[in-house]
């Protein structure tokens, strides 16, 4: 490939264009406002004049003869019939006019400020930052702004007024930009660097037009619809606006019309003009198509999200890509992904023809670019480059062929096959995790697959999710992604320094299922069970009356690696839960699960003590097969032994029921006493509150406890039998609360943290007697999810629902803002090799990385060094750890 | 004249002006350019207050500053003194 000769940018200068140079740089002077004639030909001297660039393919340039891909496009100029102001100039013209004298042009100051104020600039100039010579030329310009009688011909000047937009007044005297141009002219070079000019670049009556710029028809190029026909750019649309009302204002100007028509004729060219630049002017109404869609001009071709610099430069379109929907599939690897045949037939890898593989290449060659519906998977080549670059592609009919003719040194483009390194991403790519390396399985269907235990990195479900896929090109690319963006690299999030993948819903539920009460597994079962995984040795089998078994925890112990020792509490230690201590103490001694039930606090992402000891103790190799024996061994238990769940499930015997009911009645009588009591004065003001905000929490209070008697009364009558406490007590989904507002009481509803209060006069509801405090005016729900809410109750409890849809709303709006502008903040810091955090003038931003020189990552919870691991790793049982 | 040095406040770290003839033995130490350290004004407050004690502080000398660190316990870092 060949490669350009690199130069390096030392300065921009910024300047305005000239009449004259418009002019000059002008291919054509265009007079017409049409562009094409019936024949479909440009017309000349118009808007699509061939002078102005080529964009059909075949057609010649009129003024350079390059070809559509040669040609750069040319300018064109229209004359102004009277000049008009630049909307992107108005706040420089307005201070101009104001510092300058009206009469001789010089600016408002005397001769020793002027000086002192060029001495000043001249002590700035050879500083990077301009920022302060803007600063004195807002200081002169303000000063000379407040001058009345000008210093040099002490003419009075009159108090100078802008009318947004565009029209300025001298004392409620129209100023055109004709009598506006004539001032500036008078402004003599010496005094325009005062005003922030450079006066070789810069004059400032060049910011009145009076010849007007037409860009190259490249800009603005004619789109043909499958139909024939035309349609045409929004710019030339509006170009077509300008030189129509020119014609006309040239036409009454030299007709010699009346001032008024003239001046209308006026108004409007600068309309266009003004709308040409920035459609979005304030105060000005925004040009609009025949359909009502308000045109796109210059400023919105560029400015914000969908404009030139954050669509097109900051961010682009790759080749070699893929999107499509996801979907779930537990016996792929953590570190591969799924990808269908159709993507992968599309999606190639270029390899180089060596002496090494040439006959590996002839052959996949020879099978040519394949087919989606061929019952196995073999990568084909879809494309097949000679030496010289030139280009063969690969069909059924010519892949024998060109398979013979292959050498050394031809470059191939392979189709995807198992094992190759892709990057994967889902959008938002919030953080580094968003966007990780995976292994290539191509799969039959439709849907990119992947395991489960990545979907919380990329925040991913299968309610309709899509993903990208990109696949890498050269051998660097995929070493440095292998190393770095490989799924089991990112086990650990910089976050937090804990693993952010693990087991999720069901996986816990198996393996607590599996490991709870240690239970015997009948031995078909339980061969069933472990034949989803490679196993070493067959656990041993328990006799009991006369069957065999396996225990549960000797099946889970088969997936750990050799040596763990390991102690932790899980989520049952709890007396209540387990009097015995045979479920809530995990201990693992030898890779041996002795006691304990597999639970959240084990295996769950974030929270999972065994997975993160695995991970450090073992490396992320070991960890991603112990996740991936892991999430296969859950489905195997899971779909063997059977999980469901229902609304019955949280069916509550009648005694629990009226206890429950009970409850809600007791604390609704209690806030009506306390309001009594409140009534009667016997409630005296807590300190720092008033005697409102007193009543207020100590019915909040009276309310929660309510809750928490409910959820204590539910969980007593839900036990251990139930699907629904087995996923609330094992971390797998949900927790005690959830269940007990569907079958007990649902509680208060609040907003902000109050409860409501807001609503019609001093009620909430009209159902509510005025000044009602009492629980069930206020939120305060007694009924269940399951029995149903009343009118006002669920009423009350949308309200309390809507709060958390707002709150996200606002929340991810402003969160994406808050990111954007960090990114762009530190978008290219470095860390050096000594581990410095440096810019890119290589000014030190942190001496040390995170003054400790610390990889999060590769923490441990955030400190360098997991101590008590290593004095356990160290002094073994002495200090609490395994044996040896 | 204010009674309050806010040298002595628990949250403003420790500023220490490094001598002239150490500032080499710093920089060599650190193996930086003097213009790549962070900047420190010198009408910043802190500097105001050291130079009660210093005598002027003249834009281009190196300030040392003890803190806190919530990763490392202590970090020192330089900062260089420019003007205004």
């Amino acid at each position: 490939m060949k490669t350009g000769v690199s130069k390096g940018i030392s300065e921009i200068k910024f300047g305005l264009l000239s009449p004259d140079e418009i002019r000059r740089m002008s291919a054509v002077k265009v007079i017409t406002p049409d562009t094409y004639d019936d024949d479909g030909y440009p017309i000349e001297k118009g808007l699509m004049d061939p002078a102005m660039g080529v964009i059909e393919p075949g057609l010649k340039c009129k003024t350079c003869g390059g070809k559509v891909d040669q040609c750069p496009g040319h300018f064109g100029n229209i004359e102004l019939a009277m000049p008009v102001l630049h909307i992107g100039f108005i706040k420089e013209i307005y201070s101009i006019l104001g510092s300058t004298c009206s009469n001789c042009g010089r600016i408002k100051l005397t001769e020793d400020r002027i000086k002192e104020y060029k001495k000043k600039i001249e002590e700035v100039k050879n500083k990077l930052h301009e920022i302060d010579y803007d600063d004195i030329v807002s200081d002169a310009e303000s000063e000379a702004g407040d001058v009345v009688i000008c210093p040099h011909c002490h003419f009075e000047n009159k108090k100078i007024s802008l009318d947004k937009p565009t029209t300025f007044r001298e004392e409620g005297k129209k100023l055109t930009p004709k009598e506006i141009r004539e001032r500036f002219e008078k402004i003599p070079n010496d005094d325009l660097i005062l005003m922030g000019l450079d006066p070789a670049v810069a004059r400032p009556e060049w910011m009145i037009l009076t010849v007007f710029p037409v860009p190259p028809v490249n800009v603005r190029p004619t789109i043909t619809l499958e139909t024939g026909e035309r349609s045409e750019d929004d710019l030339t649309h509006k170009l077509v606006d300008v030189i129509r009302i020119n014609q006309r204002l040239r036409e009454n100007r030299d007709q010699g019309s009346p001032q008024l028509i003239i001046e209308d004729l006026w108004d409007l060219l600068q309309y266009h003009i003004t709308t040409y630049f920035d459609n979005q002017t304030p105060g000005t109404p925004p040009a609009r198509h025949r359909s009502g869609r308000s045109l796109k001009t210059l400023v919105q071709r560029l400015k914000g999200k969908e404009g030139r610099f954050r669509s097109n430069l900051s961010g682009k379109r790759v080749n070699f890509s893929a999107r499509t929907v996801i979907s779930p599939e537990p016996f792929l690897s953590i570190n591969q992904v799924g990808v269908p045949v159709k993507a992968a037939r599309e999606l190639t890898v270029t390899e180089t023809v060596t002496e090494n593989n040439t006959e590996r290449m002839k052959e996949m060659i020879g099978r040519g670019p394949g087919n989606e519906d061929s019952a196995v998977y073999y990568p084909g080549v879809n494309y097949v480059y000679r030496k010289d670059g030139s280009r063969i592609k690969v069909s059924d009919k010519n892949s024998k062929d060109v398979a013979d003719k292959i050498e050394v040194g031809w470059q191939v483009e392979r189709q995807l096959q198992d094992g190759d390194i892709v990057l994967f991403n889902r959008q938002p790519s919030l953080h580094r995790m968003s966007m990780m390396a995976h292994e290539v399985k191509v799969l039959p269907f439709r849907t990119f697959r992947f395991n489960l235990a990545v979907c919380t990195p990329y925040n991913a479900d299968f309610d309709g999710d899509e993903m990208n896929l990109h696949v890498l090109q050269s051998q660097e690319a995929r070493a440095e992604a292998e190393i770095l963006m490989k799924v089991q690299e990112n086990f650990l999030s910089p976050r937090f320094g804990g693993p952010i993948m693990g087991a999720i819903h069901d996986h816990i539920t198996a393996a607590f299922l599996l490991t709870y009460k240690n239970p015997m597994i009948p031995i078909d079962l339980g061969i069933h069970i472990m034949s989803y995984i490679d196993i070493k040795e067959v656990p041993p089998i328990v006799e009991f009356e006369g069957k065999k078994y396996f225990a549960g925890r000797d099946i889970f112990s088969t997936i750990l690696p050799e040596h763990v020792n390991i102690e932790f509490k899980g989520k049952m230690n709890d007396k209540i839960l387990d009097p015995e201590g045979t479920e809530g103490i995990v201990r693992i001694e030898d890779s041996k699960l002795v006691n304990g039930a597999i639970d959240e606090n084990a295996i769950g992402q974030s929270k999972g003590v065994l997975l993160d000891y695995v991970i450090r103790k073992y490396g992320n190799a070991v960890g991603a097969k112990f996740l991936n024996d892991l999430t296969r061994l859950a489905a195997g238990i899971i779909s063997y032994i059977g999980f469901s769940t229902g609304i019955d499930d949280e069916d509550v015997p009648h005694e629990a029921k009226a206890q429950l009911r009970e409850v809600g009645r007791e604390s609704v009588t209690k806030v009506e006493k306390l309001i009594e009591n409140y009534r009667n004065g016997l409630i005296g003001p807590e300190p720092g509150k008033t005697l409102e905000d007193t009543l207020e929490s100590m019915i909040m209070k009276v309310l929660s406890q309510a809750r928490e008697k409910s959820s204590e009364i539910a969980s007593h009558y839900l036990g251990m039998e139930n699907s629904t406490v087995i996923m609330a007590r094992s971390g797998a989904r949900a927790n005690m609360m959830n269940l007990a507002q569907m079958a007990g009481i649902i509680g208060q509803q609040s907003i902000r943290g109050q409860r409501q209060h807001r609503g019609y006069t001093n009620r909430t509801l009209p159902h509510f007697k005025k000044d009602d405090i009492g629980a069930y005016a206020r939120g305060f729900v007694t009924s269940s999810y399951k029995e149903g809410l009343n009118p006002t109750e669920y009423f009350f409890h949308a309200t309390g629902g809507r709060e958390g849809l707002v709150d996200t709303a606002v929340r991810t709006s402003r969160s994406g803002y808050m990111q954007r502008r960090l990114i762009n903040a530190l978008e290219d810091l470095k860390v050096s090799e000594e581990k410095r955090v440096l810019d890119t003038e290589n000014s030190v931003i942190q001496l040390v990385y995170g003054e400790d020189g610390t990889d999060p990552s590769r923490s441990y919870a955030g400190e360098s060094i997991d101590v008590e691991f290593l004095v356990k790793e160290t002094f073994k049982k002495k200090y609490g750890g395994g044996k040896k | 004249m204010s009674k309050f040095n806010i040298l002595y406040h628990e949250m403003v770290p420790e500023h220490i002006l490094v001598p002239a003839e150490e500032e080499e033995e710093v920089l060599k130490a650190l193996n930086l350019s003097k213009n790549q350290l962070p900047k420190i004004r010198k009408s910043d407050p802190v500097i105001k207050s050291l130079e009660k004690i210093t005598g002027d502080i003249e834009p281009g000398r190196i300030i040392k500053i003890v803190r806190k660190s919530r990763t490392s316990g202590i970090a020192t870092i330089y900062r260089m003194v420019i003007g205004e």
